[in-house]
């Protein structure tokens, strides 16, 4: 059973949509269902322990979860997992504006933002290729992004702000040592920043 | 005695299961990228105990990584493989009904044939025979053009055979759902798509195994019945 759900677990995961609570119930354990908490545990600590992989719940209310990577953070390109590594590049730094501005932006200075690194949302990006569709869609359902409409906007317009995954496999501490290397600024530079990253 | 897994270990696992198959070199490449980032002690010749540890936390799940040698190269290439006999859980669920059967139809036609090729015309005219719903011979080309990219088929002037990735992953349920029709290779056992046959006593032999196994020979015979070869050696 456990080994199971953990292939249930690392299927699932490989297309980064959360996993959601019933599905488990559903397609894994069947007649155990008593069991589920301590067969969902034991899942865990091999996913951990053979794959360096946590089950992590991100939503308490709807039961979601997903497999966060619990491996130190590499440098290198044999070493992502995937061929995402452009992606999650474009996502660092999406992170990274969105906690230098205080943890929200509004999708009109997000794209602004991404102009000045000649990232459209109207053209086909050489790498990226849709660049709009990845960030509003792809982004928010792998729970990267969480976006939310601004009440009494005309035309809707949205906020961006860190989705549960980022909260779980990045820091803001990461975030901000990458933003001073890039800057060739000491972390300590933007203070406020600074402190909310070290109260991370 | 199995060893404890580390970090460098959870990585190299990591890095092969995104990546569907790794060829031979990049493994031993990503063994000593993994080892040095997590500073785990690392020799260059101990890549098949690395992965044997791996293996041995894998067992329990039904996994393993698993080395497999290419039909046209003949160089090692390796895949995280399920080892339960049932159609590879990873395809099942990257792709709809209908295309799953395509694809099954897709290697009853290359298993059963002379030369383990299938031609695109007799893959399209399968197209239309589906039993789940008829697909259209442009939907059929599209699809099989997305199994090449994920490396369960690959093709070859026109004509489609199974990716080492497909063999080393689907070996043993090929051997036990085709058992009267699969070869396997005389040489090295395993099973073998694409095969030089003899004439006369019907054995075959993967083409890499033939070249290895004929180097030097003027006269090459079977070894088996000891009749000419009367295939071109590679």
């Amino acid at each position: 059973q456990v080994s199971e759900l953990v292939q249930f677990l690392l299927v699932k995961d490989q297309k980064k949509i959360p996993i959601k609570r019933a599905d488990m119930l559903k397609n894994i354990i069947r007649e155990y269902r008593n069991a589920y908490s301590e067969i969902v545990k034991r899942a865990d600590r091999t996913l951990q322990e053979v794959f360096g992989l946590q089950l992590v719940e991100i939503d308490t209310k709807r039961h979601m979860y997903i497999l966060i990577n619990k491996l130190p953070h590499a440098e290198g390109q044999h070493l992502c997992r995937g061929k995402e590594k452009e992606k999650m590049g474009l996502l660092l730094v999406i992170l990274s504006f969105i906690f230098m501005k205080g943890n929200s932006v509004k999708d009109s200075a997000l794209w602004e933002f991404l102009h000045l690194l000649r990232v459209y949302p109207g053209k086909q990006h050489s790498v990226f290729g849709d660049v709009r569709k990845l960030v509003t869609e792809e982004f928010v359902r792998q729970k990267y992004l969480e976006t939310t409409p601004i009440p009494l906007t005309d035309p809707p317009e949205f906020k961006y702000q860190w989705g549960p995954r980022a909260e779980k496999e990045t820091s803001k501490k990461d975030v901000l040592n990458f933003v001073a290397k890039m800057q060739g600024k000491d972390p300590t530079f933007w203070a406020s920043q600074y402190s909310e990253a070290q109260a991370n | 005695m199995a060893a404890q897994m580390t970090n460098a270990h959870r990585r190299f696992l990591q890095v092969l299961m995104s990546n569907g198959i790794t060829e031979g070199s990049e493994a031993r490449k990503l063994h000593q990228h993994c080892c040095e980032t997590d500073k785990v002690y690392y020799a260059h010749d101990k890549l098949d105990d690395f992965i044997g540890t791996i293996n041995s936390h894998l067992q329990p799940l039904f996994m393993q990584i698993r080395k497999g040698i290419s039909e046209d190269d003949g160089r090692a290439h390796y895949a995280v493989v399920n080892l339960a006999e049932t159609e590879v859980t990873k395809m099942a669920s990257d792709y709809t009904e209908i295309e799953l059967e395509l694809f099954r139809k897709t290697m009853d036609l290359i298993i059963l044939s002379e030369n383990g090729f299938a031609s695109s015309t007799d893959i399209l005219n399968l197209a239309d025979q589906l039993k789940t719903k008829k697909m259209k011979k442009k939907e059929a080309e599209q699809v099989l053009k997305v199994f090449v990219e994920d490396k369960w088929l690959s093709e070859k002037n026109g004509e489609y055979t199974l990716h080492t990735r497909c063999i080393i992953e689907m070996e043993q349920y090929i051997l036990s759902n085709y058992q009267d029709v699969a070869r396997k290779c005389n040489i090295c056992h395993s099973l073998a798509i694409q095969s030089q046959v003899c004439e006369s006593c019907g054995i075959g032999m993967h083409l890499p195994c033939v070249r290895k196994y004929f180097r030097g020979q003027t006269e090459p015979r079977c070894p088996k019945c000891n009749e000419f070869w009367s295939c071109d050696t590679p």
